[in-house]
């Protein structure tokens, strides 16, 4: 019987683990209440993996560059940015984004970037950080 | 039954899904058994359509580019690569000699962790967890190259109708090359822990025979026609993209010294065989890459009245980790195109399932079934029945049926 995974089971006992603990090193009780101290700035969270050089996050939006000329409408794949007539500005619902950056590529003006930021999960979709104008 | 006599008695039918431990996505298998044997076996998909076509046809190519991201989460290029070619065809766009060995260098990085994912999956269908927890480690390494030339881990964002949209900038050689290094090091150790490991042998083998006649009758496609002997791969068929400059042939599990038998065994050959090939294909396209622009059209606005005018129809191929995977794209002059038809590889692989798990083993069908790499997400499309009468009783019927027994126990 030939089974050439036993060596390498027993490498792996002395191996650290592969995948990066978060957000605490050691499993809290229950994660709310984790997350809950972290806020009151009570404890510190695990940091993720760094995100890659050309990572594509949550949108930035430089409202006064803006000019409103609709480009970014138009390539949105998944409609998640609206135009507001009164501001000639856009809105953009992150809730929606499926973070392709092409909005990024055709804007004349250059003032819609990603930024790193990742952590982005929340119950309510049209929170004040689902929203960016 | 034990005695092998036939019964009178109707089959035992045992339905598998759609949503089952065994199967990692939604299909309902039905088997008629006979003691422990599958006798007949059919199945059923269509669970999980999205209707990502019908939303195709209200977008734009370059919006669609992205939303075929979308079709499969694990085959990231595969889709815009196919779209994005047949688009190009339509509207008579000649990509960049350098953006073509981009799309194949991102193209064969998706085949290693695509195979690795698979290969990971088969072991922990056969319980053989220790090899899956491996596996997949040893994706990661693929997954952070991805990650590190496109910026995400699966939904790439890489193609771009005439193009791609990111560059392979020399500073990035070195990590890729390590990461190649380190596979063509690991594949040998790989190719022990599947092939010579006895729990695998006697599971694999002779296990889901699809003989070559029957792969040539039901058009398989990709790593499943091949393990059965086809020889078949559209890079080398119809080259496309930088494949037509490349040295490659398709991989037969006989690679590997041994017959060819069209069992489980010679999927795992294929598969782990084609990283190793899909290692040196990357190693080449860095090292003859050409110079010069990424893209047709850096202005995406003339790119899409160059779209917006253009007339006719095209289909694109492309070689995904599967087999192949078809675009049709119909465009009429408008923003969306006319009609947009996707065929994933899945779909010409799934009737090998039938010949494949007719005799064997109730245990074996997990095993057998992961074995052609289904995937349904994927494939799912509209099925429309004609001449077959469906039973759908929705609520309204019901209340309707009620109401008339009712009257009828009433007697009025």
């Amino acid at each position: 019987m030939a089974l050439p995974m036993i060596r390498e089971i027993l490498a792996q006992v002395f191996k650290i683990p592969a995948t990066n603990p978060f957000p605490a090193r050691f499993l809290p009780p229950s994660v709310t209440e984790f997350l809950k101290k972290v806020g009151a700035g009570e404890a510190t969270i695990n940091p993720p993996v760094a995100t890659p050089p050309r990572f594509r996050g949550k949108i930035v939006y430089d409202r006064d560059g803006c000019i409103g000329c609709n480009l970014c409408i138009r390539v949105c794949p998944a409609h998640a940015i609206e135009f507001i007539p009164e501001t000639k500005r856009v809105r953009i619902y992150v809730t929606q984004c499926i973070f392709c950056s092409q909005c990024n590529d055709i804007c004349p003006k250059g003032v819609l970037t990603m930024s790193p930021e990742f952590l982005l999960g929340t119950e309510d979709r049209f929170a004040e950080s689902q929203i960016v104008e | 039954m034990s005695d092998g006599t036939p019964t009178k008695k109707a089959p035992y039918v045992v339905p598998i899904g759609p949503i089952h431990p065994a199967l990692k996505e939604p299909v309902q298998f039905l088997f008629e058994m006979e003691g422990e044997v599958v006798k007949k076996a059919d199945f059923a998909p269509g669970q999980t359509h999205r209707g990502i076509e019908w939303m195709g046809m209200h977008r734009n190519p370059v919006q669609i580019v992205h939303l075929t991201d979308r079709i499969c989460g694990i085959c990231g290029v595969t889709h815009s690569l196919a779209f994005a070619r047949a688009v190009e065809q339509i509207v008579d766009i000649e990509v960049p000699a350098r953006a073509d060995y981009i799309r194949v260098i991102i193209a064969e990085l998706e085949r290693i962790q695509s195979h690795l994912l698979w290969a990971g999956v088969a072991a922990h269908e056969l319980g053989f967890d220790t090899l899956f927890y491996l596996a997949w480690r040893v994706r990661e390494e693929s997954m952070d190259v991805i990650e590190y030339i496109t910026g995400n881990r699966i939904n790439y964002g890489l193609v771009q109708v005439g193009g791609v949209r990111r560059d392979i900038v020399p500073d990035q050689h070195p990590t890729i090359k390590k990461c190649l290094d380190g596979y063509r090091d690991l594949l040998g150790k790989m190719l022990n822990l599947f092939l010579n490991d006895t729990t695998i042998s006697i599971r694999c083998k002779d296990t889901g025979l699809l003989t070559f006649e029957k792969a040539l009758e039901l058009s398989c496609v990709g790593p499943t026609a091949r393990a059965s002997g086809v020889v078949k791969d559209v890079r080398v068929d119809y080259p496309y993209s930088a494949y037509g400059d490349l040295d490659i042939s398709p991989i037969l599990p006989s690679a590997y010294g041994g017959g060819i038998n069209g069992d489980v065994y010679d999927r795992i050959v294929v598969r782990l065989l084609e990283v190793a090939q899909s290692v040196e294909i990357i190693e080449t396209c860095l090292k003859e890459m050409p110079d010069g622009p990424i893209l047709w059209e850096s202005k995406l606005p003339k790119l899409l009245s160059a779209c917006k005018k253009a007339h006719g129809e095209a289909v694109g191929r492309h070689e995904a980790p599967r087999g192949e995977c078809l675009h049709y794209v119909a465009m009429d002059g408008h923003e969306a195109p006319a009609m947009w038809k996707v065929k994933a590889s899945s779909y010409s692989n799934l009737h090998s399932w039938i010949p494949m798990l007719e005799g064997e083993q109730l245990a074996d069908v997990p095993i057998i079934v992961a074995s052609i790499d289904p995937c349904l997400s994927c494939t799912d499309r509209v099925a429309v029945l004609r001449g077959v009468k469906r039973d759908l009783m929705t609520k309204e019927d019901l209340h309707r049926l009620s109401v008339e027994k009712t009257r009828r126990i009433q007697g009025c």
